[in-house]
C-alpha cells in the first residue's frame, strides 16, 4: 500500500501537470482560431465524443504554417544559429576542457568551480550583462576606438553577432563540463605512447586525444544545441528585427497576435524537430554509460 | 603534467576573462554616479539607495522568493519520491512512461513548458497567479531534482538499509534513519538547483503569471527591453553576490565534510 503512494504522487503529478498539458497543446494546434476568450474554438467534447472530435479534426493550422513562409524561416535560421553557435561554443570551450584537465590537480576544483559559479548566476543578468558592452556607445567599442583600431563604432548590439556571443557567453559551461570530464579520465600514458610511437605532439592530440574525448564533445554539442534551438530570451534581447529564431516567434504569436492555435502548432513542430537531436543524445548517453561499465 | 603549457594557460586566462569580464563591468557600472551607463562619473551607491525605494521591484522580489521557497521544497519531496521509485520501485505498469516524464521536461524548450501549462489552467479555469506558477515551477524542478537525487541513489550500499531492516527496523524507519542522512546532500543540492531554477526562471513565469503576480525576472525582462540602467545594474549586483556567497559557502561545506568524512573512515579502518 505505501508502495503504492509512494509511486502514485509524483506520477500524478507528472500526468497532470506535464502530460495533459501536452495533449492540450496538440489539440489546440488542430482547432480553429477564434475570436473569444478563450481566443480558440474548443474542439473536443466528451458529450458528444470522441468520434466528432476525430471527425472535425483539421490541419489547418499546419497548413498555414507551410503556407507563410515566415515559420519556414524562422525554423531553418534557429536551426542555422544554433549550429553556429554550437560549433563556437565548442571552439571556445575545448581549450578551457583542455587546459583545465592538464592543470596542476590542486587547482583543479578551483577552475571547475569558477566554471560553475556563472552557471548558478542569472541567465537574465549574464545576458543583459552584454548589453552595455556591445552597444554602439559601449565598452567593446570604446576600447576598439581607443585602440585606434576603428574610427566609427561598429554595429553589434541587436545583430546575430550579438546573438551569437551571447549563446557561446551563457551556454559555455554545459559544452565544458562534460569536455572536462571525458578528458580527466583520459590515460596520460597513450599519449605518451603516441609519441613514442613517433607521434608529434600535435598529431598525437589529433589521433589520440580529440577521438578519446569524443563523447565528451558529442554530449557537449547537444547540450548546448538542444536549448538554443527555442531560445527566446537571447535573441529578443541582444538580436535585431531580422533575428529570426522560433522560440520568439512562438512568444510573439501568443502573446502580441494572440493566435494560440498558430502558437500551438508552431509548439508541435518544433518538438518534431527536437525529437531528433533528443533521442540522439540519449543513445550517445546510453553508449557511455555502457562502455564506463 | 605539473607545469601549464604556455597553450593551456593562455587558453585558461582568455576563457576566465571572457567568463568573467562582462559580470565586472556590470558591478563596476551599478557604482557609476552618472544615469548614462556608458560614462564613468565617479562612485555612488545611489542606485542601491533607489532601488530600495523601488516597491514594484521590492514586491515582484517577494513574490520570487516565495514561488522558489514554496516550488522547491514540494520539488524536493516529489523529486526525492521519483528518485526511489526510480531506482528502488522495481518494475510497475507504466514504467517507461515515468522515466520519461521524468527526463522530458529537462530538454524541453522553456517557451513549450510554459505554453502547454498556461492552456493547460486556463482549459481548467485556474485563476493564475503565485499558486498557477509555483505549480509550474514545482513540476520542472522536481525533474531536476530527482536526477541529482537518482544519481546518489544509484551509488548507495543497498547492505546498509537491509542490515536495518534485519535489526528490526520498518521500512519506512530504514529510510528515515539509513537512507535518508547518506543521500542528505543530494537532497540539500537538489533543493539549492530547484530554488535557483525558480529564481531565476522567465519564460515559464511570463506563461504561468497572471496580472496578480509578477516575478523579479518578468520585472527586469521588461525593464532590460528598454535599455541598460543603472538601476537594474545594482539589483543584479546584489543578485550575483547572494549567489556567489551561496554558492561558495556551499562548496566549503561539502568540502568540509569530505574531509571528515575520510577522515571518520581512516579511523574506522584503524580500530
Amino acid at each position: 500500500m505505501r508502495r503504492f503512494f509512494l509511486i502514485a504522487i509524483p506520477y500524478a503529478w507528472l500526468l497532470a501537470l506535464f502530460l495533459v498539458p501536452f495533449a492540450i497543446v496538440f489539440k489546440i494546434a488542430l482547432s480553429d482560431a477564434a475570436v473569444a476568450r478563450p481566443p480558440y474554438m474548443p474542439q473536443f467534447d466528451w458529450v458528444t465524443g470522441i468520434g466528432a472530435f476525430i471527425a472535425d479534426l483539421d490541419f489547418e493550422n499546419f497548413v498555414w504554417l507551410t503556407e507563410d513562409d515566415l515559420y519556414w524561416k524562422a525554423y531553418l535560421s534557429s536551426l542555422r544559429i544554433a549550429v553556429i553557435s554550437t560549433l563556437l561554443t565548442l571552439l571556445v570551450g575545448y581549450p578551457m576542457a583542455y587546459g583545465m584537465a592538464r592543470a596542476p590537480s590542486e587547482w583543479r576544483p578551483t577552475l571547475m568551480m569558477l566554471v560553475i559559479l556563472p552557471f548558478w548566476t542569472s541567465f537574465l543578468i549574464r545576458v543583459y550583462a552584454w548589453m552595455g558592452i556591445l552597444s554602439n556607445e559601449g565598452l567593446l567599442n570604446q576600447f576598439l576606438i581607443w585602440l585606434g583600431i576603428i574610427d566609427t563604432p561598429l554595429t553589434i548590439l541587436n545583430t546575430n553577432t550579438a546573438v551569437y556571443i551571447g549563446i557561446v557567453y551563457t551556454y559555455l559551461p554545459f559544452m565544458i563540463l562534460p569536455i572536462y570530464s571525458a578528458l580527466e579520465r583520459l590515460d596520460g600514458s597513450l599519449i605518451e605512447a603516441a609519441e613514442d610511437l613517433g607521434c608529434s605532439r600535435t598529431q598525437a592530440f589529433w589521433l589520440v586525444t580529440i577521438p578519446l574525448s569524443r563523447a565528451g564533445i558529442i554530449a557537449g554539442c547537444f547540450l548546448v544545441f538542444i536549448p538554443t534551438l527555442g531560445e527566446f530570451v537571447i535573441p529578443s534581447l541582444l538580436g535585431g528585427s531580422d533575428t529570426l529564431m522560433i522560440g520568439k516567434v512562438l512568444w510573439e504569436e501568443f502573446f502580441s497576435n494572440r493566435d494560440w492555435p498558430v502558437a500551438s502548432a508552431v509548439a508541435v513542430v518544433l518538438l518534431l524537430i527536437l525529437i531528433v537531436p533528443i533521442v540522439l543524445f540519449q543513445r550517445n548517453q546510453q553508449k557511455q554509460q555502457e562502455a564506463e561499465q | 603534467m605539473t607545469r601549464m603549457s604556455w597553450f593551456n594557460t593562455v587558453s585558461l586566462t582568455l576563457g576566465f576573462a571572457f567568463l568573467y569580464i562582462p559580470m565586472v563591468i556590470l558591478i563596476a557600472y551599478s557604482f557609476n554616479e552618472s544615469k548614462l551607463v556608458t560614462v564613468w562619473a565617479g562612485f555612488s551607491v545611489k542606485w542601491y539607495g533607489e532601488l530600495l525605494h523601488n516597491e514594484a521591484f521590492l514586491s515582484a522580489a517577494l513574490v520570487t522568493l516565495k514561488v522558489a521557497v514554496i516550488s522547491s521544497s514540494i520539488a524536493t519531496v516529489l523529486g526525492t519520491m521519483a528518485a526511489y521509485v526510480l531506482v528502488r520501485g522495481g518494475r510497475f505498469l507504466g514504467r517507461t512512461l515515468f522515466s520519461g516524464m521524468i527526463y522530458a521536461p529537462l530538454v524541453m524548450p522553456e517557451v513549450i513548458t510554459g505554453l502547454s501549462l498556461l492552456l493547460l489552467f486556463i482549459g481548467i479555469g485556474l485563476d493564475r497567479g503565485i499558486m498557477t506558477i509555483v505549480l509550474a515551477h514545482t513540476t520542472f524542478a522536481m525533474c531536476y531534482v530527482s536526477v541529482v537525487v537518482s544519481s546518489r541513489l544509484v551509488t548507495f550500499d543497498r547492505s546498509l538499509e537491509e542490515a536495518a531492516l534485519d535489526l528490526g527496523c520498518s521500512q519506512a524507519e530504514a529510510f528515515r534513519l539509513v537512507t535518508l542522512p547518506i543521500i542528505a546532500p543530494a537532497v540539500i543540492s537538489g533543493w539549492l538547483l530547484a530554488f535557483t531554477l525558480s529564481l531565476d526562471d522567465l519564460v515559464i513565469a511570463s506563461f504561468t503569471a497572471g496580472p496578480a503576480a509578477t516575478t523579479l525576472p518578468i520585472k527586469i525582462f521588461s525593464a532590460v527591453r528598454l535599455g541598460v540602467s543603472p538601476e537594474i545594474n545594482a539589483l543584479s549586483t546584489i543578485m550575483i553576490g547572494i549567489v556567489t556567497v551561496g554558492v561558495v559557502t556551499a562548496s566549503l561545506v561539502t568540502k568540509h565534510q569530505l574531509v571528515r568524512q575520510r577522515r571518520d573512515e581512516q579511523n574506522a579502518e584503524r580500530s
